[in-house]
């Protein structure tokens, strides 16, 4: 009897045709990652790290701690002003957490309301929504968040306002075409036969079908506004000096990667180690909750 | 007699799956002769469909693996031969339909593309020729205006009229084998009387050997010769259709026969068959049926019943028939 | 077809007016210009004079309406700092950040591809964990941050490429490869899991029962299939590269409308901004539009829908 020959793969039919699978895992890691910069960036004062505003210029460029140069107290080294890196990072943290989540929470919201409405009335009012999404989207955020900038001053609060006001449009999309598949359905139809009024429908029978799909791309969401906020403020145009930043710390170091690499670097893995826990987490909640989604 | 078409033994197909090692196909034979016509009934997770991926050898890898037996295709063994031979088998001397006329047909190519494939692949045709036979292929299978179908698309025609473009392309080569694994399920009923006809058609002027898999008995008196019931992935009964109908061995065929509600008859419930379909990944020891037998023996419960003949070209397994069956807990009609 | 495609140029051209008042808004909000043309000692006279002769003390309306008119005839206005055509400056910097977008979008095609193809073909394998590492990593980097990794190492220390401007081939290297990558990342997770699902469905099955060889399932039958949500995509991953370039071309120092950008809204040169802000959302458009004829041409349900 010669072995199974190719590598087909196909669809078992009256019986699940899987090969073996561990079980339900949940994400030990990026839950890690996440709980840890969370915790530390809301327990950021109480942790007895040296002031991150507090420059001391004969500490200038120290290396991090494991190097010759260096020392333990300050075991990430120190930037062109002496400031203390792990300190910074661990500020900066608050930062890039809160404006993530802040902005994908409200870009989410608005976002999710005009999907709703859009795909449930249909017609002039859809039409009408789209197109303002679509203008929305093809517009470039950094270009937005610059010119924000420079016109009322960079601050968090532009930050925040420069990127929802665009990130909006995607959940609007996602959200309206799921919308629209659960019109399909009988229970609505269900729900308008029984009397329902639209706010009821809307509320109490679409909106939480869609909630999966708003959990999964808020996740996922989170770790690209957190590159944008860091990519502004590497700019220039998006958390002003002196509070620490990720992205502007970057931009501070650029000029000495070549002598003070530390100062560059570590605020980039920390950006790439909080960014890859939420993608994770957001591949994980999408294929728990609907493989279907794979699109996002 | 000549030989059958195909002639299966013994076949073993096992699946691992997070439960557990389903043994979807425990232990198969059937044959089939040219221009014969066997029906393949179940309920689902039976083991039909997996039966029929075994024969093309396409079954959900890494998963599924057959395991034993043989397949002999006009005299050769199909289990022994290499992927790419098995290819060059696939649609010219087996050829199968599937169930769902909405999601066979490749939606973004257009009839005539996945027609003239097919031709090509089995008679390397080119060109001018290529698209006549394609067209005459539609033809044969009663598409009306062939030559304009061949430029739509799938989702332009209708559920029947993709299942008979199916059918087409399953004839192109012709085939030895033809498989066709409940293709009428999802089709109107009146559509379904004349896909049917169709069907023995083709089956007349080709010589195909049909295995009909199907969990509608009114269809296979219809349009099978012979039938096998099978249960938990064993053939738990084969014969002649009259036979089947009239006397049938098996508590399990029984049980399916008295379920059809008749026209006519007074009966004030439904009769329904006891019980769950089996857990595949836990058989118990035994009889697979005798959880729900209305016949149950004890010694049901511990020994499998073997193949045992009825009367010529009948057989089931059951120990009710079994030589040196002690008496049956229940009746049975004589 | 043909009404498809006009349809959708007019919603792209509803859309590109949209974006010309908000621009327009824009920019006469990032305040007045004439503080940072004008020399300390000008007086208010001055001011009076620039400003009638730039023309900015007429009407909002007014502004936006010659704005628009001329803008439809390619003129921007003057540059407000350098003193030349606008038009001539987007000329000079367009092709540089086109030229780059096309090379960085062509080596992400290229890689995204075949990698996401063969990771669902063999899904479960090294090459497939491979693949998800590389997309997760892809779409989880900071571009700037690589960047300037990028110059320090591979230009700096081991000199092999160059390090910024425009010289030749292998400038378009470093640039190019950043940003792309993220591009790579979200295309070949998107291949990958439209594969997957593709090869699951029942038309694949009867190509193999046809007995098709597995080349031309998989590469003809499966992936045309699978193209349809990437293509999706396309359109949204070209408008992130744009967004992405400003911080590119800044970190490479090339030449590009993205620099032209930032240099613009830091000097306040209201119709640098305008210009730009225009020139890439019509890009966007025209790339979004292209994109959805593609996506009826691959999908004949679409063509065939109204």
């Amino acid at each position: 009897m010669p072995a199974e020959p190719g590598a087909l793969s196909l669809p078992g039919l009256d019986v699940p045709a899987a090969a073996p699978r561990r079980g339900w895992r949940p994400p030990r890691f990026p839950l890690a990652v996440i709980g840890l910069f969370v915790a530390a960036a809301m327990a950021a004062p109480l942790l007895g790290l040296p002031d991150p505003h507090a420059q001391a210029l004969r500490d200038r460029f120290k290396p991090p701690g494991w190097q010759e140069a260096g020392s333990w107290k300050h075991p990430l080294g120190t930037d062109r002003l002496g400031r203390d890196l792990l300190s910074r990072i661990v500020w900066g943290a608050r930062v890039s957490l809160a404006a993530g989540v802040l902005t994908v929470l409200v870009a989410s919201a608005f976002g999710a309301a005009v999907g709703l409405t859009a795909g449930y009335y249909g017609g002039r009012v859809d039409a009408t929504l789209m197109r303002i999404t679509d203008a929305t989207m093809s517009f470039p955020v950094i270009l937005l968040a610059l010119i924000l900038a420079v016109t009322v001053g960079p601050s968090f609060a532009n930050v925040v306002t420069a990127i929802a006001v665009i990130l909006w449009a995607r959940y609007a999309r996602v959200i309206r075409a799921q919308v629209l598949t659960l019109m399909q359905l009988d229970f609505v139809a269900q729900a308008r036969i029984a009397g329902a009024g639209a706010w009821r429908i809307i509320t109490r029978h679409l909106l939480p079908n869609t909630l999966g799909t708003l959990l999964v791309l808020v996740t996922l969401q989170i770790g690209y506004v957190i590159i944008l906020e860091a990519s502004l403020s590497f700019l220039g145009a998006g958390i002003p000096p002196p509070t620490p930043a990720w992205g502007s710390m970057i931009a501070e170091g650029r000029d000495f990667v070549t002598s003070a690499w530390w100062v560059s670097l570590f605020p980039g893995l920390a950006i790439l180690l909080v960014v890859l826990a939420f993608n994770l987490l957001g591949d994980w909640l999408r294929d728990t909750f609907d493989p279907k989604l794979r699109q996002l | 007699m000549s030989r059958p078409v195909v002639d299966v033994r013994d076949l073993h197909t096992h699946l691992v799956t997070r439960w557990g090692t389903v043994k979807a196909v425990d232990g198969v034979s059937f044959s089939v002769g040219e221009g014969e016509t066997l029906g393949l009934v179940g309920e689902s997770g039976s083991g039909k469909s997996m039966t029929c991926l075994s024969l093309l050898r396409l079954v959900p890898r890494p998963a599924a693996r057959i395991l034993g037996g043989q397949v002999w295709l006009d005299g050769e063994d199909l289990l022994a031969k290499s992927e790419a031979e098995m290819r060059k088998i696939r649609g010219r001397r087996i050829a199968m339909i599937l169930q769902d006329p909405m999601s066979s047909l490749n939606p973004v190519f257009s009839i005539g593309m996945q027609m003239r494939e097919a031709v090509a692949l089995y008679h390397g045709l080119r060109g001018r020729g290529l698209a006549a036979r394609a067209a005459e292929l539609l033809a044969a299978v009663r598409i009306p205006s062939p030559a304009e179908r061949l430029r739509a698309f799938p989702h332009q025609l209708s559920g029947g009229m993709r299942q008979r473009v199916v059918g087409a392309m399953a004839i192109a080569a012709p085939p030895r084998l033809l498989i066709a694994d409940e293709p009428t399920t999802s089709l109107d009923l009146t559509i379904q009387a004349q896909y049917l006809g169709l069907l023995e058609e083709l089956q007349e002027r080709h010589r195909l050997a049909l295995v009909f898999v199907t969990h509608n008995l009114g269809i296979v008196a219809r349009i099978c010769d012979r039938v096998a019931v099978m249960y938990a992935g064993r053939i738990v009964e084969m014969g002649p259709v009259r036979r089947l109908f009239t006397r049938p061995a098996h508590p399990y065929s029984r049980a399916l026969l008295e379920s059809i509600p008749r026209l006519g008859a007074r009966a004030a419930r439904l009769t329904a068959i006891e019980g769950q379909p089996p857990d595949l990944a836990r058989l118990p020891a035994g009889c697979a049926f005798a959880p729900r037998c209305p016949s149950v023996m004890d010694r049901c419960r511990v020994e499998t019943p073997p193949e045992t003949v009825v009367e010529a070209g009948h057989v089931t397994r059951c120990w009710l028939e079994a030589p040196g069956a002690g008496a049956p807990a229940g009746g049975r009609p004589a | 077809m043909v009404r498809f495609v006009v349809a959708r140029l007019l919603q792209s051209l509803v859309a590109l007016a949209i974006i010309s008042v908000v621009v327009f808004v824009l920019a006469r909000a990032t305040g007045d210009p004439l503080y940072l043309i004008l020399p300390m000692s000008a007086s208010q006279e001055d001011f009076d004079n620039a400003r009638r002769y730039l023309g900015l003390d007429r009407p909002y309306l007014e502004q936006y309406l010659s704005f628009v008119g001329r803008a439809a005839t390619g003129d921007f206005g003057m540059s407000l700092r350098a003193r030349r055509p606008v038009s001539e400056l987007i000329r000079e910097r367009l092709p540089n950040s086109l030229k780059l977008a096309a090379f960085a979008m062509g080596v992400s095609l290229a890689m995204a591809f075949p990698l996401g193809v063969m990771a669902a073909v063999h899904k479960g394998t090294g090459l497939d964990r491979f693949a998800q590492i590389v997309s997760v990593l892809g779409q989880s980097l900071p571009t700037f941050w690589v960047a300037i990794l990028l110059v320090e190492f591979v230009a700096g220390r081991l000199q092999w490429l160059p390090a910024g401007g425009i010289e030749g081939f292998t400038s378009y290297i470093l640039p190019g490869f950043t940003l792309g990558w993220f591009v790579v990342a979200g295309l070949m997770r998107l291949l990958r899991s439209g594969m997957l699902e593709v090869l699951d469905s029942e038309y694949v099955k009867l190509a193999r029962v046809k007995g098709m060889g597995e080349g031309r399932v998989i590469w003809l039958h499966a992936l045309k299939n699978a193209l349809i949500p990437v293509i999706t995509f396309a359109g949204i991953y070209f408008a992130i590269l744009v967004t992405t370039a400003i911080v590119v071309e800044t970190v490479f120092a090339w030449p590009g409308l993205g620099r032209l950008a930032y240099e613009g809204i830091s000097s306040r040169d209201f119709p640098v901004i305008q210009a730009v802000v225009l020139t890439t959302a019509a890009i966007v458009a025209v790339v979004n539009l292209c994109v959805d004829c593609l996506y009826a041409l691959i999908d004949p349900r679409i063509r065939y829908a109204r």
